[in-house]
């Protein structure tokens, strides 16, 4: 089992490592001019070889590479307006336009994020397992096909709208704001509510279904008809015996869709004016900023590395068929 | 309709066990209706089935798929989804009624007095509990026990159905055990209370052969131990004549005949018993070509007319008019022996078995 672990981080490192490689490729040898984007419109060539210097874009291209990744290990220096900064390992470069260190901004948002992408994951968790199982129960009835035709009502509204509606209307929530955690929970919980509403209902809808399709499969197996046999209650034959099993298509599903949710909760901080990682690397797009692009698709590879590593995992405690020696 | 002008030679030759037919029964099966309301139309899985089975006995249903063996039998147990199934007649188990029985009756019946072995062990036992979890949950769903008691009843059990070992095996998953001693598991599961009643629905159909006469072999044990009364479902006549008193032999829904196991075996009544016996290949002499049944079962939505077998039956010209496309045959006893009962409009069925099909047999 941990040589198992060990074999999938590593395999994951690797993952991440190819990933840096190629988004670098991709930013800062593709001909583009981020040197004279920063430097803006009344800009002399002499400013835009100096800040070229500065940013190491003259240097040939592996060797920028290096430097990145050896930043990354031991932190290096950047000078920026004349002066000189030094950026701590983990160091993931320097933004000009914000005049911080990348590092520094995700470490800002990516809490943000987390908090709205977690409340909401466990407001659709609840809300979709059970509406899925409760549905697959009474298949076919009016409450299954209520259900049904309430999901896909809200799957066919756009979430940018739904998110809008919510942040316009729902004026009796809390006024959206983020609190870190650990100041004070409570506000960080309200701040949150609408944001955790707005993704809870509209992903709802998506796990209602996955869930009421895992479970009306699972529910028709051989195994289900044995416990029934052995005369447990019908709960119990439904949550312990088939929730256990149909559970687990959806931990797989649930994996991939946290770790897209972890990189791109954009509309919602976007909508609710929450500064997450979306609105740091949408700022980051529109102002050219190459360095804290690079920082966000790095923290979202690994997210995603990461959540497959943690389904991978979680496999193995839910279905004894996968557990390894 | 019944035949009483015809005596038949028939000598008595072996009662199997003890004389059995005057006990009173535990199960009694009492013209059994299950349908299935489909899109597609009215499904009868099946219609008008009665039988009874003593303490003790051991019933063998046998028939082709679909003849709605295992379909009456989950009625037997109340497994079928009311919401979809209709039920009618009455299932007494022990004096109790069955059908129509609540759902909170219904899960003290369930694995108490009554409980099912299924065909196979693999897909059903819980993939993701062990064992031993699995007998421990059947065990404390009809006694308040701890967890711990009752655990050591599960090793008990698994050590009595001849699984080595057990108080190691009884922490393992299903997948680590092989086909046989899954099945062991998942009869010991269902003896874990005791039941008075076991039905084993084709119970070594997924089992190779050795394991198969082991399982018979341990099955027929037990029941001798626990004194159950026993439903054998199974399609294979080889396993009927080794472990059954009875057989119900059933065609699309309904009993065609009915009798001891070696009357049944031995000179059945019935075209369709004789076409079972006819398509068992002989295992000496020089290969013959099988004569399988002509046609196939026919589907239940649209059950042919008068007796559900005349279309694939070759005495039909033998019965006057058209009784066999009009009418029904009752089940009754159609020959002196009144132990046994078929359901066939033919007037002398055991001696057109004896010129017409006896010299064909392997």
């Amino acid at each position: 089992m941990l040589l198992y672990i060990l074999k999938r981080v590593l395999s994951a490192i690797s993952v991440v490592i190819v990933t840096l490689v190629a988004s670098f490729a991709l930013f800062f040898l593709a001909p583009t001019d981020p040197a004279g984007v920063i430097c803006g419109p009344r800009c002399t060539p002499d400013r835009v070889a100096d800040i070229e210097n500065s940013l190491g874009l003259n240097k040939p291209a592996l060797e920028q590479i290096g430097s990145y990744m050896k930043g990354i290990v031991v932190g290096r220096e950047y000078s920026a307006g004349g002066t000189v900064q030094h950026c701590d390992a983990p160091c993931l470069g320097y933004s000009y336009t914000l005049g911080q260190p990348v590092t520094k901004l995700l470490a800002q948002a990516l809490p943000v994020t987390i908090s709205i992408v977690i409340g909401g994951a466990v407001v659709y968790l609840i809300v979709g397992v059970l509406a899925g199982t409760i549905a697959a129960q009474v298949r076919g009835s009016s409450l299954d096909k209520a259900v049904v035709g309430t999901t896909l009502f809200v799957q066919s509204i756009p979430y940018f709208v739904f998110a809008l509606i919510v942040a316009l209307y729902a004026t009796f929530l809390p006024e959206t704001r983020y609190t870190p955690f650990l100041e004070n929970p409570l506000t960080w919980a309200s701040g949150l509510l609408a944001a955790w509403l707005c993704i809870g209902v509209t992903n709802a809808a998506a796990y209602t279904r996955y869930s009421r399709a895992s479970m009306i499969e699972t529910l028709g197996q051989d195994y289900i008809r044995t416990a029934t046999s052995k005369g447990i209650s019908r709960r119990r034959v439904v949550y312990r015996h088939g929730l256990r099993a149909g559970l687990t298509p959806v931990v797989t599903i649930f994996g991939i869709d946290l770790a897209f949710q972890l990189t791109g909760a954009i509309f919602t901080e976007s909508i609710f004016g929450l500064p997450g990682l979306g609105q740091l690397t949408l700022r980051a797009f529109g102002q050219y900023d190459l360095p804290v692009l690079l920082g966000g698709v790095l923290v979202g590879s690994v997210v995603l590395v990461l959540m497959n590593l943690v389904v991978d995992i979680a496999y193995t405690i839910l279905d004894p068929r996968v557990r390894l020696g | 309709m019944s035949d009483t002008t015809t005596p038949g030679p028939q000598t008595v030759t072996r009662v199997p066990r003890e004389t059995a037919a005057s006990e009173e029964a535990y199960l009694e099966v009492t013209d059994l209706q299950v349908q299935f309301p489909t899109a597609d139309g009215l499904v009868r899985a099946v219609q008008g089935l009665s039988y009874s089975v003593p303490l003790r006995r051991t019933l063998a249903i046998v028939g082709e798929s679909g003849s709605g063996k295992s379909v009456s039998s989950m009625a037997v147990l109340g497994l079928h989804d009311r919401k979809v199934a209709r039920i009618s007649g009455s299932i007494k188990v022990g004096g109790r009624e069955v059908v129509g029985m609540s759902d909170k009756d219904l899960e003290g019946y369930r694995g108490g007095d009554a409980a099912m072995i299924f065909q196979d062990p693999q897909s059903s036992l819980h993939p993701y509990f062990t064992v031993g979890d699995q007998i421990v949950e059947s065990y404390r769903a009809h006694h308040s026990v701890s967890k711990r008691k009752a655990k050591d009843r599960a090793i008990d059990m698994l050590g009595r159905v001849g699984i080595p070992n057990p108080r190691r095996r009884v922490d393992q998953y299903p997948h680590e055990f092989s086909g046989g001693m899954r099945q062991r598991a998942m009869i010991a599961m269902a003896l874990v209370n005791d039941p008075k009643l076991l039905i084993a629905d084709e119970p070594t159909t997924a089992l190779d052969v050795t394991v198969q006469a082991q399982i018979l072999d341990l099955i027929a044990d037990l029941q001798r131990d626990f004194g159950s009364a026993v439903v054998f479902i199974t399609h294979d006549l080889g396993v009927v004549a080794e472990i059954a008193d009875d057989i119900l032999v059933m065609y699309a829904g309904t009993a065609v005949e009915h009798g001891p196991v070696n009357k049944i075996l031995g000179e059945p009544l019935h075209p369709y018993a004789w076409g079972l016996l006819e398509s068992i290949p002989a295992l000496t002499g020089e290969p013959q070509p099988l004569h399988p049944i002509p046609g196939s079962p026919p589907s239940l939505l649209a059950v042919p007319s008068g007796c559900p077998f005349h279309p694939r039956c070759e005495f039909k010209d033998r019965v006057p008019g058209d009784l066999c496309t009009t009418l029904k045959p009752d089940l009754i006893s159609r020959t002196s022996d009144h132990g046994r009962t078929s359901r066939c409009h033919l007037k002398d069925p055991d001696r057109i078995f004896e010129i017409d099909v006896l010299p064909r047999l392997p």
